[in-house]
């Protein structure tokens, strides 16, 4: 006799949640690959230094990995899951004991482990090509991990919302990658923050990115370029509100609107 | 009481359409049972609401006791007992059928061995296969696995042998009388009448959201008692006729050609003759 539980059986699904991933070539490389070719490339094309001993390349892995975050939870997940509903591996599950909890729990696991991975690449390409250089105050370390936890979580759930939003499960990547490379570039990632136009500020300050990117530059960056942002300072606490909003946001949008089934 | 499936007075409407219309239906413990109607009659409707996918307006429903819209808890327990086989899907390309199985006898609390069921569904050798490189038979089979691996005491199977061919299907109806014999009890939808007649113990025929008759495959519409059709060869014409006492008929046909009939032939009503009859009368 076996006595499952919702926290087992999520655990079960996480595993081969992996299993899977790996397998899919295609979402190996779109997923771990992608974020190095861009590191690789912008690195090598804009080689200047923007602040005192800041490299574009230290301010372009900053916001790389906050990019991840969305990557690796709503990108994966809002392409994914459509996916799923159309082959009917949700109707299948949905005809099973599982809790419905358990299969959520096995998808968080996949987003953390995809996102630990890409982020250590990312780290560590840019340290062995681009200069980077890591913090070395304890301090700015545990402030990365808890932007890679909230940050995750809010990205996860967002995904899991916005899954509901492609028709189907083919047309989730043409509906959901535009919308995460419009978010790159006006939330900072591809140029500095400040030199966009300030519509595109204002607009960006609306959405989770902007914030994950500057998180991480308050991670990445020494204190002294904190003046050159928008506030003139690193805006922590405003940070981890705006992404902890998101996040309730994203799990009531979630919860509300999940469909096992295909209309 | 061994009634594993009860409806009464089932109603479901889309829009304008009235899908389900009054419909009951009880299914004892231990029969195959077999629901036959045209696309859009409301079969797919009537059985997903049984498997707790669909709700209902109004009616009483009760599957192994509990009403199939049952939520959480103790919804989980009931989908414990029960096992669904969909129709055609095609998610987890990236397991192997041996992944997929073991991996699904975790949900459940008495599950059966995975190379076990697998071997019972005939999928031994492709044990160690990636679900996307199984043909559309054992990728149906693979299904059935699925459906199967929790020990359920009912289990549904929509269209199962779709696209299989003749050999595969016979081998199918082998594992779904075991499973039987093994004491579930199977709802089966199908398009085709000989999987019923083979089949079922009990067929239902569902015509515009109501029950039109439910009865063995033989007694279907008056089945077992009906015109016999007799046809031979009279000499340039093939001449054939209905009659109530066929071997009296053949008799007097004997005696007439003087010991063997030319090209004799008697026909029962078919149980697609039947069904054709049932499900058109009521389109008038």
């Amino acid at each position: 006799m076996n006595n499952p539980t919702a926290l087992s059986i999520g655990i079960q699904r996480g595993k081969l949640e992996i299993k899977q991933f790996m397998r899919q070539r295609e979402s190996v490389v779109f997923t771990m690959a992608f974020p190095l070719i861009l590191l690789a490339i912008f690195g090598s094309v804009f080689s200047n230094t923007i602040a005192d001993g800041v490299t574009f390349s230290q301010y372009f892995v900053a916001g790389m990995i906050a990019s991840g975050l969305v990557n690796t939870g709503f990108q994966q997940l809002a392409i994914m899951i459509p996916m799923e509903r159309d082959f009917g591996t949700l109707k299948r599950l949905r005809g099973t004991p599982m809790p419905a909890s358990s299969y959520f729990i096995g998808k968080a696991i996949l987003v953390t482990v995809s996102m630990l991975v890409q982020v250590a690449l990312l780290l560590a390409a840019g340290v062995a090509f681009f200069g980077v250089n890591l913090p070395t105050d304890v301090d700015k370390w545990l402030l990365l991990v808890a932007l890679l936890i909230l940050g995750s979580a809010c990205s996860t759930v967002l995904g899991i919302a916005f899954s509901n939003v492609p028709k189907s499960g083919r047309g989730a990547s043409a509906v959901v990658s535009p919308v995460v490379i419009v978010l790159q570039f006006f939330s900072g990632v591809f140029f500095i923050f400040t030199d966009l136009p300030q519509w595109m500020q204002q607009v960006a300050a609306i959405f989770p990115l902007k914030w994950m990117t500057q998180g991480a530059r308050s991670v990445f960056l020494p204190d002294s370029f904190a003046t050159r942002e928008v506030a003139g300072n690193w805006e922590t606490g405003r940070t981890f509100a705006i992404i902890t909003a998101w996040l309730v946001v994203g799990l009531i949008w979630a919860i509300r609107s999940f469909k096992w089934e295909r209309d | 009481m061994s009634k594993v499936i009860s409806v009464s007075q089932l109603r479901k409407q889309y829009g304008q359409t009235q899908a389900i219309d009054g419909l009951d239906l009880e299914i004892e413990q231990g029969e195959i049972f077999a629901i036959l109607g045209p696309n859009g009659a409301g079969k797919t409707t009537t059985v997903e609401i049984l498997e707790g996918f669909r709700s209902r307006d109004s009616g009483d429903v009760k599957v192994l006791g509990f009403d199939p819209a049952t939520k959480g808890g103790a919804g989980q327990q009931w989908r414990d007992r029960i096992g669904i086989v969909l129709q055609s899907t095609q998610d987890a390309g990236d397991l192997t059928v041996y992944e997929s199985v073991s991996h699904f006898a975790t949900y459940y609390k008495n599950p059966k061995d995975a190379h076990e069921v697998i071997e019972l569904v005939g999928l031994s050798e492709k044990s160690d296969a990636l679900g996307r490189t199984l043909s559309g038979g054992q990728r149906r089979r693979l299904d059935v696995a699925l459906g199967i691996i929790g020990s359920p005491e009912l289990i549904f199977l929509d269209e199962p042998t779709t696209g299989f061919d003749p050999e595969a299907r016979r081998a199918f109806w082998q594992l779904i009388r075991r499973l039987r014999d093994e004491g579930a009890t199977i709802v089966l939808t199908t398009h085709y009448l000989d999987e019923a007649e083979a089949l079922a113990d009990r067929v239902a025929v569902i015509v515009r959201g109501k029950i039109v008759e439910i009865a063995p495959p033989a007694e279907l519409g008056g089945r077992a008692t009906s015109l016999a059709t007799i046809s031979w060869r009279d000499g340039a014409q093939v001449r054939s006729e209905k009659s109530a006492n066929p071997t009296q008929r053949i008799t007097e046909l004997s005696a007439q050609f003087g010991g063997e009939i030319p090209e004799l032939s008697i026909k029962r009503a078919s149980l697609e003759d039947i069904y054709l009859e049932m499900i058109g009368g009521q389109h008038e």
